[in-house]
Order: C-alpha cells, then structure tokens, then sequence
C-alpha cells in the first residue's frame, strides 16, 4: 500500500525542512516560505491518510528492532489520524502566526525556533503514528528534549527557571514512572503492540492493573493531571506562537492522546470497565478540572489564566478516558479537536494583544477591544467553544462527555462538567466584556510611544520605527494585531464555528475503535 | 594458519610494542606506533569474536602445554566481547591521545606514556582472554602497575597522590585475590579455571573454598571500586591526565567486572554460590548504595571529571545489580551495561578532556559560557549526558530498559526498580548544572569566540558518539550478544 511508505516520510519531512532551515538560517524570507512548504506538504501527506482510516485500513511501517522483539512500529489508527491531523493543520496556521509574531517583536534566535518547532512536530506525529508503546515512549522524549529550547527561548533567569521546572517534571514524570509501566506491562505481557481491546488480559490482579494505569496517567506528564502539572504555566514564559501551537496543541494534546491510547490500546474499555481501575483517577481529573478553573479566575497574566485553563479542559479528556465508556473516549478524542482550535484562538490574541498594544495583565485591558475589535470578538469566539455553547464546536465534546458520564452513572462529573463551564465564563467572559465596554484605564503612556517601557515580558531590540514588520495594523483609527497574526487567529475562530457542523463526522471516525460506539 | 594463533597475538603484538616504545624514545614516532598497534588488536579481536560467535569457545595452550598443567587461554562469547570493547576504547583513544597528552604530560615522558598505556591495555586483554587464574593475577598486575604511572604522570600534583592511594588499595586487592588463589590451589590442586570448575563442587564446603571465595570476592570488589572499596577511584581520574581518565573508565572497571563473572559464574558456576552463600543479597544492597551515594555525591561535585568519576560508581552499581539478580536476564543486563557504559563514560571524559586542552581547567564554574566557544565539544557531552540519564535512542536506555525488566522478572524485587528509576532521574540533576552554567551563563570574561578542539580530538569523540546513539537505536546487537553471553557461562544461574 503506497499508504505505508508514506509513513516515514510523514515523520521524516519535517526533518528534512528542520535542514533546509539551518542552510537557510541567514536568508529569513527563503527560511519562511521553507517553513511554510514543509508544513503544508506535511498536512497534505497526513491528510492522505484519512480515506484508508475512515474506512478501516490500518496503513503501517515497521523500521526494525529497538530491542530485541520491539520494534519501532507506526501503525495509523483513527484517534492518532485526528492527533496528527489537528497538529499539523495548526503548523500552517501557526507557522503564519509566527512570522508575524517574531517579525513584529523582533525577537531573537528565530532560526532556532523555526528549527525546534519542526523537530517538536516530527515527534508529534511520531507519536500520533506509534504503533506500540516504545515507539511512542520514544518520541515522546523527543518531543520533551525539542521542546526544551522553545520554552527557554528568551534566556532570562524566568526562562531558565521556567526550562529547569519543564525538564524536570516531564522527564521526571516520564522516567519516574512511565517508563516503569511500559517495562512492567511489556513483562506482564510479552509485547507493547497496541491492539484493540488492550493487551492486559482479565488474569491480572486488579491491583496491579490499578498500579498501572495510575503509573500510566500520572507518568504522562503532558496530559498535566494534578499534582504534576506546574509545568504548564511555567512553560508560558515562552514566546506566544510556541505556548499556542506546543502547549495547547502539540505538547499537551501528546499527553491526553497517550492517555487515550493507553486506555484504549493497552487496558481496553472493558477491562477497565470490569476493574474499575480508573474510578479514583476520574475523582482526581475532576479535581484538577474544578482547581484549575478556580486558579485561573485568580490571575490575573492572561497567558497564566489560559494555561491554568488548558489544565482544566486537559483533565475533560483523562476524565473521558477514565470514565472507562465508549462515548467518554469519542468526547474525549472530540474535545482533542475542539480545544486545540478554542485555545489557539485564544492564545493568538493574547499574543496579539500583547504585540499590538504590549499588554499583558488583564486589569489593563480595559477597552483594549475598541481599538482592536477583531481580536477581541475572535477572543469571544474561542471563550464560547472553550465554555461549550452553540453554534461552536466546543458544545459536542462537552456533550459526549457528560453522555459519558450519564451512561456510567456517574451523575457527579456531569455536575463537575457543568460547574466548569461556568467557571469558564467566570474567567473568560469577563475578558472581553472588558475590553468593549469599560472605558480604557488610564493608561501611563499612549500605545504608540512604545519606546522604552517594561511593560512586556520580553526585552526585546525594540526600536521606535520597525524595520521588520510592523507591530500593529493601523487602520481606521484602530491599532489592530499584525496582519500575518490577524489573519491566523481569525481563520481558527471560524474554524471553532465551522466544527460545530463536523461533530457527527469525528464521530464516525472514532466510533469504530470503541466497538461499535455506545451501548 | 595465523587465525590459529590469533589468542597469543592479541596479547604479545601490544606487549611487545611496549618496550619498542622505550627504545624509540620520540613522541611522535612511539605515538604512531601506539596508534597502529591499537587498531591491530581491535582487528584482532574483532576477528576473534566473529570465530567464536561461528564456532564457539576457543582455547588455546600457550606454548603447546597441555592444560591443567599449562597456562591456557579460554575465549568464549563474553571474553570475546569484552575484548572487543577494550580494543575498541583503545583504538579510539590512541588517535585523540596525541593532542591531549601533549598538552598534560612533560615531552620527554610521552615516549614512558605510550608504553605504558600498551602494556596496561596488554593487561587487560590478557585478564580477559587467560583461562589461568593464577595468569589472571599476573595481568592484573600488569595493568594495575602501569596504571599507577599512567595516573602519576599527570603534571597536576594532586595525581601523585591519587596514584599513591590507588597502588596502595590496588595492591591490597590483587593480595586478595592471590591469596584466594592461592587458597583455591591448595584445596583444589589446579590453577585452570575450566579445571577448578569442575573440582570445586567436591570441596566447595570445606572452610578453605569458603575462605578463599571470600578473599577472592574481596580483592575484586576493590579493583572495580564497588562501595565500600571504592575509595580510590575519584581521585585517580579526577586528576590523572584527560586520556588516562578515559581509557580507564571505560576499561579498567569493565574488566575487573569481567574476571568477577568469571569467579562467581565459571569458576563457582556450579555450586550456585551466589544463592548458596547468600552473596546476592550482599552484593544487592552494595550496588544500590553505590547507585545513590555515587550519583548523590557526584551532583554536588565542582570539579567535573570528579563528578563523572562518582558517577562512574553509580554505573558500577547497575553492573553488579544486574550480576546480582543471578539469572540470564539480569546477568546479560549487567554485560550490556559494560558495553553501553564504555561508550557513554569514554565519550563524556573525552569531552572533557578537550575542555581541559582548551581552557586548562575542569571546574564547572571555569566552564561558563563553553557552548558558545565550543559548541561541537558540548553538543558531544550533552549527547552523552542524555545516554547517562537513559533517554530513548540511545544506549543508556536500552541498558535501564533490561535491567528493570531484569529486576522486574524477580518476585518481589519490583521496589528495586523503584529505586534504578530514582538514582536515574539523580543523573538529570548533575547532568543538568551542567548543561545550565555552559549553556546559560555568561562568560566571566566577556564573549567568546568560537575555539573549538581539534579534530584529532573530535572525531574520536564522536565515533564513540555515534556509536552510542547508533547502538541506542538498534539495541538488538548487544542484546543479543550479551543474553547469549549470559547463557553460556557454564551454570551457575537460573
């Protein structure tokens, strides 16, 4: 099947592009548009592989043996064809977010950005297309280790600390107690192949299965489960394009999608379902989703309450997962998409915001959507699928998940599910109500002298007439984002409505792997 | 004709290279000479390990005498591959010596230098390929003696010292292990390993076996520097000179790891010693305090290569954890770790030593900012201090990997890869100040142009780089070799 030799091209390209960027690291505009062809031509070739999965092929591609009898095995199955999917359409979106981002702020390094980017979305779609756990454990440390530089991109003593936080929990995490379970599970079971209906056979102890799964979820670092999810808003030290492609689409939905994975690979919804291994798990997600949501109401950084958000909508997905019913995996493999396109809208404008007008912290932003209306209006867009209304597609995933919990009978996540959406208007609505309809703060000095002020979190070259790239779009009175920026976080706005209408097709598209969907 | 004498020529090409050396007496000329002679021997093992992988143990009598009574060499999977990894480090280290030693060791000894550096990888080929105990000892002693040199001849003061120390407990050691010899011969009447295992079932019992396994156990333990015996090791390759310290640590310990498999496994292989007289648990507890303390105390160290030499303790430890579990799994984790580890250890003390050719110090608060001005050396160390932490593709994962399964095979023993897990995750801690002051800090004076080492220097480097990733991705090689290793040592384990 020409299906399976794409595969490792799939993952390679990437690569390949990673080179092009460093032979083209003193030409920026030829380094961009190389950029910009790597990731299209990604997506057209992960985009090739939807046909064969929809209609139940498995392309796969062996490239030989790690250690003896695992092998490092791709094998595309429907949850990893939507992970790899979202991952590399939102590279494209992203990349021209980027462009316009690192131009306007002229920040420095960018070739090592664009580099780790590529590198960070090559273990991205490794780890989508893993056929086993080593191969996924395998880019799953590659994506930490690419990932490192992006967060510590500025060098500062903040992003120092913030890199040391990141590496230590996740590989921590990773090492700590990951790898112990894949270990134990491939001696329990001989392999690590993930076949449907799991690999854990009933035989086992519950207990150890119990071990295992909490080894498992809490091992997965990225999936940002409490107590180990400080990771999150240290990593927001980050430039904005890395905080919205890598932690609310590459780097954290790699943690939930492994959790899925796991659960529905390794364990099996039954087996699960039969131990009850996954109850006390469930009771911590909802945990994390209440604290998380309750923190973010507290801060008052935008990019600190986005992140303290993402934990929240994170644990959705493990609580999906742990719910151990086929409509919480297809609400969790739904709320994959959905809050990939929510939270990177609204990351966007708040990098927006803060190239446009240097605004961090909310308590300024007062009136800030008049003088940038698109911003903020796609910022309410992103907010509603966030807290799960129609006509957005942030309302399905949602659906399904308190579905989920009404076909298991357990009626408290529906109340955790409901408390948190309220909490999410809580903290999100009042964002932009802010912006339209107070009066802007007095400000200490006019937005267009930007000489100078310390009020962003990056030092940056910063001179008073830009060569590279403006910094604002001045139009109409308006002082509005970048154009390049503009243009990416309003087409994923409307990618958050246009999702609305595509619920039912994710949802033949993963119902399959859940045997035949919901009982 | 000549595959036949293949065994002798391993050891008499570089022995007698070594007083060709004294005669020749020009740095350079010995230097060459060295260099050639290596890639000789790793040719010659390289071949012996394809024989014996074709056609099974090899044996040979030294000058026709008939064993037990001769001195005969025995080389089977194991041997052979442990041949095969110092001839290796040897090969790789000669080449990256000539700059390095120039820089660290008075001229008009260099010529001393090389000879000794042949004879001590003479011993310890010849540790490796004797089937005669007592002939183990005389290499033992051969390279032992020309290691104390080796140390003292770095111009650092503190090297003499270190040296002083390392012949002091050394020579205890070998004692040791002479006297358990010794006390073999007189219970047993043979000196011939393949000999004494077969006699030793019948007097395994009496005091003088139990006496002389405990002697023998002993004098070992302290040449590999297993905790508590350990105590001359940071300091010999803290401050013995850049090459020195990387031709040890990524062979002497092996060996020395190598002649205790033979003891405990061959020699004993098939009283089942390890259960019988409840070693297991004892050497067990002593490698996971070796696995914490050594890495526990390498986090808080300043001098760099004092660090990666604590950390070496720690590696010791994973070796005879692994020994220690008495099965195939676990003996055949503890082989790959002596391979994977002499890559991994070879490479980080190579990149310090061209941190010491370039900046004349290693003390990590000299090295600020070395990633701008040598970026290709850090890169290098980085590499290697991922393999440290056990990173997937590369070697340091595949040997964590089979030793907690290793650990894992055993009933009960599942908080013990707890713990391989934990004293891991120690190695993130002291690899990482690492990485934060040359990487992250500013120099403290002023930028640095790049000033990279010379490529006599760097490609030795990463070939040892290379290999360890290319071996970290595809595992299968030294797996394999190392569980067919385990189970042809003749009994003695699950």
């Amino acid at each position: 099947m020409i299906a399976d030799q794409l595969i490792p091209w799939a993952i390679a390209l990437p690569l390949l592009g990673a080179i092009g960027l460093w032979l083209a690291r003193d030409h920026a505009n030829v380094r961009e548009t190389i950029t910009l062809v790597t990731a299209v031509t990604l997506f057209v070739i992960v985009a090739s592989f939807f046909d064969d999965v929809s209609s139940g092929a498995r392309p796969a591609w062996t490239y030989g043996d790690m250690l003896p009898g695992l092998s490092i095995a791709f094998e595309i199955e429907p949850l990893g064809m939507i992970f790899a999917g979202v991952a590399s359409f939102l590279w494209i979106v992203t990349t021209l977010y980027a462009i316009g981002y690192m131009r306007g702020h002229h920040e420095p390094n960018q070739t090592r950005f664009y580099i780790c980017f590529a590198v960070a979305i090559s273990s991205a779609v490794g780890i989508a297309f893993a056929g086993n756990m080593l191969t996924l454990f395998v880019f799953y440390e590659v994506l930490t280790i690419s990932t490192f530089p992006l967060v510590a991109h500025s060098g500062t003593e903040a992003a120092k600390r913030a890199g040391r936080i990141y590496l230590g929990i996740l590989i921590s995490t990773s090492i700590g107690l990951q790898l112990v379970a894949i270990i134990w599970t491939y001696s329990l079971t001989g392999t690590l192949d993930f076949e449907p209906g799991g690999i854990l056979s009933n035989d086992i102890q519950p207990v150890i299965i119990a071990v295992l799964l909490a080894l498992y979820v809490f091992g997965i670092g990225k999936a940002a489960v409490m107590p180990f999810h400080r990771w999150l808003p240290a990593a927001m030290v980050a430039p904005t394009p890395v905080s919205a492609l890598l932690h609310a689409v590459a780097v954290v939905k790699a943690g939930v999608f492994t959790v899925l994975k796991v659960v529905v690979y390794i364990f099996g919804i039954d087996l699960l379902r039969d131990v009850g291994a996954g109850t006390w798990i469930a009771y911590m997600a909802a945990m994390t989703i209440l604290l998380a949501s309750l923190v973010a109401m507290t801060k008052d950084n935008l990019k600190a309450r986005l992140a303290y958000s993402t934990i929240s909508q994170l644990s959705y997905i493990v609580l999906g997962a742990m719910m151990a019913s086929g409509l919480g995996i297809i609400g969790g493999a739904m709320h994959i998409v959905m809050h990939a396109f929510g939270k990177i809208t609204l990351f966007f404008c708040a990098g927006a915001i803060m190239v446009a007008s240097h605004k961090t912290e909310i308590s300024q932003m007062r009136g800030l959507g008049r003088k940038m209306p698109i911003t903020f209006i796609c910022f309410l867009i992103g907010s509603l699928s966030i807290i799960g209304l129609p006509p957005f597609g942030g309302v399905w995933s949602k659906w399904y998940l308190a579905l989920a919990a009404a076909e298991t009978e357990q009626v408290i996540f529906i109340a955790v599910l409901m408390i948190s959406s309220l909490l999410n208007v809580a903290y999100l609505i009042p964002i932009v109500v802010r912006g339209f309809y107070n009066d802007p703060t007095a400000e200490t000095h006019d937005h267009d002298q930007h000489a100078g002020e310390g009020d962003h979190a990056h030092p940056s070259q910063h001179l008073a007439g830009d060569a590279s790239g403006p910094h604002q779009l001045k139009l109409a009175g308006l002082a509005e984002a970048p154009p390049l920026c503009l243009a990416a976080l309003a087409f994923t706005a409307m990618g958050c409505f246009a999702l609305f209408f595509y619920a039912d097709t994710l949802y033949q598209f993963v119902s399959p792997i859940v045997q035949g969907g919901p009982q | 004709m000549i595959e036949a004498q293949l065994p002798v020529l391993q050891i008499i090409i570089p022995l007698m290279a070594a007083p060709v050396c004294v005669f020749l007496r020009n740095a350079t000329a010995t230097w060459a000479l060295a260099t050639i002679v290596s890639w000789i021997t790793l040719a010659i093992s390289i071949v012996l390990l394809r024989q014996v992988i074709a056609g099974g143990e090899i044996a040979y009598e030294i000058g026709g005498w008939a064993a037990p009574w001769g001195i005969e060499y025995r080389i089977d999977l194991l041997g052979a591959w442990v041949l095969v990894i110092v001839s290796s480090i040897g090969a790789v280290v000669m080449p990256y010596a000539k700059v390095s030693a120039e820089k660290e060791i008075d001229k008009d000894r260099l010529y001393i230098f090389y000879a000794m550096l042949l004879l001590c990888e003479t011993g310890l080929l010849g540790m490796t390929v004797t089937g005669d105990a007592f002939n183990l000892f005389v290499f033992l002693e051969i390279s032992s003696l020309s290691t104390y040199v080796l140390i003292s001849m770095s111009r650092d003061r503190r090297a003499l010292t270190a040296a002083y120390r390392y012949l002091i407990m050394g020579t205890i050691g070998a004692t040791f292990y002479i006297i358990g010899v010794g006390l073999m011969y007189m219970a047993t009447g043979s000196l011939n390993i393949a000999d004494l295992a077969t006699i030793i079932p019948d007097v395994a019992h009496t005091r003088t076996i139990q006496a002389a396994l405990a002697f023998l156990t002993v004098g070992l333990a302290t040449k590999l520097a297993l905790f508590p015996l350990h105590f001359w090791l940071p300091n010999a390759y803290a401050f013995a000179p850049s090459v020195v310290t990387v031709f040890l640590a990524a062979t002497a310990t092996k060996v020395a790891v190598y002649a205790f498999i033979r003891i405990i496994f061959t020699v004993f292989g098939t009283v089942n010693v390890l259960t019988d007289v409840a070693i297991h648990d004892v050497l067990a507890a002593l490698a996971i305090v070796a696995m914490f303390a050594g890495s526990a105390v390498a986090i808080y160290q300043t001098n760099i290569k004092r660090m990666l030499a604590f950390s070496s303790l720690a590696q010791i430890g994973y070796m005879i954890l692994g020994l220690s579990l008495n099965s195939d799994a676990g003996v055949s984790a503890g082989i790959v770790h002596m391979f994977n580890h002499a890559m991994m250890k070879g490479a980080l003390f190579m990149a310090m030593g061209c941190v010491v050719y370039k900046i004349g110090s290693a003390q990590l608060s000299d090295m600020a900012g070395l990633g701008k001005k040598m970026p290709i050396t850090m890169a290098a160390f980085v590499l290697a201090g991922l393999s440290l932490i056990g990173v997937p593709l590369t070697v340091g994962f595949v040997s964590k990997w089979a030793l907690i399964q290793a650990v894992l095979e055993r009933d009960g023993w599942w908080p013990i890869a707890g713990l391989i897990v934990i004293s891991s995750l120690m190695a993130v801690v002291y690899i990482w100040r690492v990485v934060e002051v040359v990487y992250f800090k500013e120099p403290a004076n002023g930028a640095m142009e790049k000033d990279e080492a010379p490529m006599s220097m760097l490609v030795p480097m990463y070939a040892l780089v290379g290999a360890s990733i290319y071996f970290g991705i595809d595992g299968t090689v030294a797996l394999d070799i190392s569980t067919e290793a385990a189970k042809a040592l003749a009994g003695g384990h699950q």
